[in-house]
């Protein structure tokens, strides 16, 4: 029993790692129908800009862990933010109008320059770089069960940011033109709705949830390295799509789901674990097979 | 048309003054997770060089050519092919990374290049083919495994739990310490295989963690070791970490940080400050200013390097005489910076020297020399 439970908290923080990128693509879909697949590197980028903010406050002497830990993620956000304005801006929009495929093709570049830039321009950063414990590591043994602070902080912060999403995009007016834009561009147009600035905002909010799930992956493996955004975004990618591309729920149950295949995966076969991967991506191509449109499908349900 | 031939005789006599240059290649991992031991290697190896170059007795002037094999096996066989299809690289001091070596030695033996490896630790490197192109001054993960396994278990360590990355290297280690520490009367509590790119082990330590192990054997390289070894913190799995030669750089304790402390690892050779030759090579390493340290394996570059440029100078810049220059019969007893040397039928170095570590504030040391052994700090229990 308490092992189960170990076994769901482990899941439950890969789970939420792989559902902030997964909304992030679903964003990205929503507004522009584009699937933007440098998202995974960007949250390698968030994680190296709050690294990169540690350093330079530990240099200048700052020692509270509060106040690193609001600005390693202020800046990790910040650059994220950054990154995917400037890919929204200069990449996508320009060719909105061609294949998608070329949208597809220039953002996979775009991964690999920012991946690449990482490695090259970080200090050492071909090696995997030791990310600060920030949050208090103790926590309670219960039997097998090794509950820790930091897993629930950040699962709650987690949970929490993915319910500001959602209000923001379901109660605000930002979001009600974000859902207008979602739903037919040419009609928003027509309402008065600026068209670039809510595609570039959107840009900006799905990339500020990639910084904090790269954050989170930083501050639960003690350690980030440049690659880390290639199979976080091939996963998130994955998640987005099982769930039903477009669609914020859709996007969360996938990355749960896909956390929850891997663990079992790893746990429940009998032979070793290094299938758990081919065995989740493997369940996708079957679900995927049965549900083409995703678990909850466009039909169901409104973009974003 | 006088003239021209005495100028003509003039500039030949001044070829034969001025030493033929001879290339040789360099290897190894310089980028990605492993460069760290890769860059030792070759700035070693570039010593061996700089020194044969400077000195005057040398019939030959050498270029090393480096070569960057990624620690990836397609890399590692884009380099082989592309110093054996140089006729002017006469031999080569090749690869740290075993499953790069692995598929790099048909690359070898098919443009007859000789080879030397100066890392990799991997036995089928030698002995699964007859190469005679194929050499290796460092031990193979054997006989470090038997050390390994002994030490284990002459330390009351009973029930151990493994991990192993999938690749020839992982699972070669897997192999030779469940072999050797099931002969030595222990029992493997659990035997678990990870791809070597992953990033979360947390199922693999819970199901250890269930298992109750009194340590947990790790049969990889640093990246995803410093990566089980963080996340067996995080799980609270608190037992004895017992890593491989592939942990041994600065690293995985820089990833790692004070929960490195107390990690054992196994190595072939001894660390350079403890070998006849060792100050030697550390004080000329230092005045050459290379920007990075030998790391563990730059003595076995160097001793690789030598000993190739020394076949050189025998059998002059012919590949095959140079092989023939390595065999048995020619290389026995050759006293080396890493030790003896001495070449099996497989080329293979049959005189292995096992060193163990244990990482204590921040540095690897030898257990003989450490506060562990002297019973002063205790290993995890």
């Amino acid at each position: 029993m308490a092992l189960l439970g170990q076994y769901a908290m482990n899941g439950a923080m890969l789970g939420m790692m792989y559902a902030l990128v997964a909304v992030g693509f679903t964003l990205f879909f929503g507004v522009l129908d584009i699937i933007q697949f440098s998202h995974g590197d960007v949250v390698a980028a968030g994680a190296f800009a709050g690294l990169l903010a540690y350093a330079a406050l530990t240099a200048l002497g700052v020692q509270a862990p509060g106040v690193l830990l609001l600005a390693v993620t202020l800046a990790a956000a910040l650059a994220t933010a950054i990154v995917g304005v400037l890919v929204a801006r200069f990449l996508v929009l320009p060719i909105k109008g061609a294949p998608q495929l070329n949208v597809l093709l220039v953002t996979l570049m775009m991964g690999t320059v920012v991946r690449e830039c990482i490695r090259l321009f970080f200090p050492n950063g071909s090696q995997p770089q030791r990310f600060p414990a920030l949050l208090p590591s103790s926590g309670w043994n219960i039997g097998a069960f090794y509950l820790r602070f930091d897993n629930v902080i950040l699962l709650a912060c987690g949970a929490l940011l993915i319910a500001a999403t959602h209000l923001l995009i379901t109660r605000t007016r930002l979001g009600l033109a974000i859902r207008a834009v979602a739903q037919d561009e040419e009609t928003a147009r027509t309402m008065g709705i600026d068209f670039k600035r809510v595609v570039l905002v959107t840009f900006a909010i799905g990339s500020v949830l990639a910084a904090f799930a790269g954050v989170m992956d930083g501050l639960y493996y003690n350690e980030v390295f440049f690659g880390m955004g290639l199979l976080l975004g091939v996963i998130g990618f994955a998640a987005a799509i099982l769930g039903g591309l477009g669609n914020l729920y859709g996007a969360i149950v996938g990355g749960f789901l896909f956390a929850a295949l891997q663990t079992v995966g790893a746990v429940a076969l009998p032979f070793a674990s290094a299938y758990k991967d081919v065995f989740a991506f493997g369940v996708v191509i079957v679900l995927m097979a049965i549900r083409p449109t995703g678990l909850i499908g466009e039909r169901a349900s409104e973009r974003v | 048309m006088r003239h021209a031939f005495i100028a003509l005789f003039a500039l030949m006599s001044l070829a034969a003054n001025a030493k033929e240059t001879v290339r040789i290649a360099f290897i190894g991992p310089l980028t990605g997770g492993n460069s760290a031991i890769g860059l030792g290697g070759r700035n070693s190896a570039d010593l061996a060089v700089r020194l044969r170059n400077a000195d005057a007795k040398a019939k030959y002037s050498y270029e090393l050519v480096v070569l960057d094999d990624e620690c990836k096996p397609d890399a590692g066989v884009q380099m082989a092919t592309k110093a054996g299809s140089d006729r002017t690289i006469v031999g080569g001091v090749t690869n740290y990374c075993s499953v790069v070596a692995m598929a790099a030695v048909d690359t070898y033996h098919r443009f007859g290049l000789p080879a030397i490896v100066w890392g990799a630790v991997l036995p089928d490197i030698t002995y699964k083919n007859d190469f005679k192109e194929v050499h290796r001054v460092n031990g193979t993960m054997i006989n470090q495994n038997e050390t390994n396994a002994k030490f284990m278990a002459e330390h009351g360590y009973r029930n151990v739990a493994i991990i192993h990355d999938t690749t020839d290297y992982g699972k070669g280690h897997d192999k030779y310490f469940t072999q050797f520490f099931t002969q030595a009367g222990g029992k493997i509590a659990g035997d678990f295989g990870v791809t070597a790119d992953q990033q979360d082990f947390t199922a693999e330590l819970t199901q250890i963690k269930a298992l109750r192990p009194d340590a947990l054997y790790f049969g990889g390289l640093t990246p995803i070791g410093v990566r089980i070894r963080a996340q067996m913190d995080k799980l609270g799995l608190n037992v004895q970490f017992d890593g491989t030669s592939g942990i041994v750089n600065d690293d995985f304790i820089k990833a790692l940080g004070p929960i490195a402390e107390g990690a054992l690892a196994f190595r072939e050779g001894a660390p350079a400050e403890k070998l006849a030759h060792g100050k030697d090579f550390l004080e000329q390493y230092n005045k050459q200013g290379y920007a990075q340290p030998p790391e563990a394996y730059g003595p076995f570059a160097y001793a690789a390097a030598v000993l190739l440029m020394d076949a050189i100078e025998k059998a002059g810049p012919d590949r095959r005489k140079i092989i023939e220059q390595l065999s048995p019969a020619h290389v026995k007893d050759v006293d080396s910076i890493a030790g003896k040397i001495t070449f099996d039928d497989h080329g293979q170095n049959t005189v292995p020297v096992i060193t163990k570590y244990v990482v204590q504030d921040g540095k690897w040391v030898m257990w003989e020399d450490s506060e562990y052994s002297s019973g002063k700090r205790k290993l995890a229990k």
